[in-house]
């Protein structure tokens, strides 16, 4: 192949890329600096960096970075804790280990629409699975998603159920591939399970820990279709995240400017994680 | 003995592993197979008398039929132009190790999908493009192009660059090369970024809530629009959420494999 060949075969794609990829974010880039109220009938007009400012002082904006916040650092540690823990217990050889790994693959596939709709229904306050349940446990049935304590441990619950098999999973995958000798020779050499786990199982499956982490992250901060659906941002504001309030900004309110520049925050919270995540997978490496 | 006992401890502990995810699929199709009155008695049925009531009003009621039609159309043309320029492009990228442009493809990733609607829906509403498949295409191949890319590379770069040059020395034009002896040696891999692909763009909901309407509108948001007038009618809303989770989940088993080689290549190539 040569160079003719090798952008025949790449530049069609970088082309593409280029139109529907590069320029939105361009687009977006430059919006953010300017006012536009849709609806008005008039253009944009050029504000510099003013939507920025506004951010400053705009409390829905803080409120809504601080449930993004909560949620994806509740999400992220309750899936990668847990994800870990099950595929150190999954890590042998037994049978029906293929329908077992099938079966968590569902949640991952599944219509995020749909999951939130079921959950939604099961956390029903009257007729809901969940209440009825804790009812017959001797507890009392509690609000869930109408409740501004607990609409967001309610909203990570459900995207525990529906993401930690990819944890799970990813972990899991990295653990069979494990060589067998290290583990071998510390057998020989007395340690127990626990010791085992933490000295040397642990440190040869950070990396996919690390990687797991970040899909996951990125997904996270950027949650819509779940929240959207059980709660819109309810009761009031309680569970309206970056992504939700970006949404409502541009197209309930249609102030798309001030929808862009929230974006562009949004996108810069999502490339910082994953470089500190980055960061700590390359000093793990070492 | 005690390892008898372990050992049934151990399967017992996995089939209740297991009963975490079954049991949420189980509550949804029973909730679409229960009368209405089933669905609303306390303390909740597990014995009930099935009925196919609530799936015959989902397909008879209005227009689920072509929103489920619509869906199909919009997943399956944006797998197909997916792969027509990912295919190459993911060949190339891989043979010639050009991996600055796998972390351009990483970022765009990182993107919120609402950073690319802003735009898109300013210039499609522009053109009156709103409520056509052109609209739905394009924004669904921002997803699939970038995540064909990502697998194919991947795939491509576990080939031996042997194969190319014994096609050539065969008297192959590299397109034939590519046609015929390439493409056939990564058949797991296209397989599994077109049904991924095909899955995200099935399973995807803002952007055609926003880009669809009654013509192009999609099941995902047909299903969140049934939420918002029938909030009462469970056995309807579960019959609706079962009928578009049914296919991801069939798809699921025919790339379980691959499935999470796929859905990890892209975040550890970047």
């Amino acid at each position: 192949m040569d160079g003719k060949t090798k952008y025949g075969f790449t530049l069609p794609a970088l082309i593409l890329i280029g139109i529907i990829v590069l320029f939105p974010i361009i687009y977006n880039l430059f919006m953010s600096m300017n006012s536009w109220f849709v609806a008005s009938g008039k253009g944009p007009e050029w504000i510099g960096l003013k939507n920025y400012i506004n951010l400053l002082d705009n409390p829905r904006f803080w409120n809504s970075l601080k449930v993004t916040f909560i949620f994806s650092l509740g999400t992220l540690t309750v899936e990668v804790v847990l994800g870990t823990m099950l595929a150190l217990f999954l890590n042998r050889e037994f049978k029906g280990k293929s329908i077992v790994k099938l079966i968590f693959l569902f949640p991952i596939a599944a219509t995020p629409v749909a999951v939130s709709l079921i959950w939604g229904m099961m956390f029903n306050y009257d007729l809901g699975i969940i209440n009825i349940i804790m009812q017959n446990l001797g507890m009392e049935p509690l609000l869930w998603l109408a409740s501004p304590k607990i609409v967001i441990p309610a909203l990570i619950i459900t995207d525990t159920w529906q993401w930690t098999p990819l944890i799970l999973l990813i972990v899991l995958a990295s653990l069979e591939s494990l060589p067998t000798d290290p583990f071998e020779s510390a057998k020989v050499d007395g340690a127990n399970i626990f010791q085992v786990i933490y000295h040397i199982t642990l440190p040869l499956v950070r990396p996919a820990i690390v990687v797991a982490a970040m899909i996951r992250s990125i997904d996270a901060i950027k949650t819509f279709d779940m929240i959207y659906v059980m709660t819109q941002g309810g009761p009031d504001v309680a569970s309206e995240n970056l992504n939700l309030y970006i949404f409502q900004t541009g197209f309930s309110y249609f102030r798309m400017g001030a929808a862009s520049s929230l974006a562009i925050v949004l996108f810069t919270l999502v490339l910082v994680i994953n470089i500190l995540l980055s960061v700590i997978r390359k000093t793990g490496a070492k | 003995m005690i390892k008898k006992i372990k050992t049934f401890a151990f399967y017992l502990s996995v089939v209740l592993l297991c009963i975490v995810p079954v049991s949420v699929f189980l509550w949804m199709f029973m909730t679409g197979l229960k009368s209405q009155a089933d669905n609303l008695s306390i303390p909740p049925k597990i014995f009930f008398s099935p009925t196919l009531n609530n799936f015959k009003d989902v397909f008879g009621q209005g227009n689920f039929t072509k929103y489920l039609l619509n869906s199909s159309i919009v997943a399956s043309l944006s797998v197909l132009v997916a792969l027509l320029f990912g295919l190459p492009s993911s060949y190339a990228i891989a043979k010639y190790r050009m991996h600055k442009i796998g972390l351009v493809l990483l970022i765009a990733r990182m993107v919120p999908f609402i950073s690319y609607l802003i735009p898109w829906f300013i210039v499609f509403r522009s053109l009156h493009l709103i409520d056509t498949y052109v609209a739905l295409v394009t924004t669904h191949l921002i997803i699939t192009l970038p995540f064909v890319i990502w697998i194919m590379v991947n795939f491509f770069e576990g080939i031996p660059a042997s194969l190319e040059e014994a096609a050539r020395v065969d008297g192959c034009t590299i397109f034939q090369a590519f046609i015929r002896i390439l493409l056939p040696s990564v058949r797991n891999g296209i397989l599994t970024a077109g049904i991924l692909s095909f899955i995200f763009s099935w399973n995807q909901f803002l952007f055609s809530l926003i880009l669809s309407g009654s013509s192009t509108m999609t099941v995902p948001v047909a299903v969140f629009q049934f939420i918002s007038y029938d909030e009462i009618n469970w056995g309807g809303l579960a019959a609706a959420a079962s009928v578009i989770t049914i296919p991801p989940l069939i798809m699921t088993v025919f790339i379980q494999k691959y499935m999470i080689k796929g859905l990890t290549t892209g975040a550890v190539k970047g």
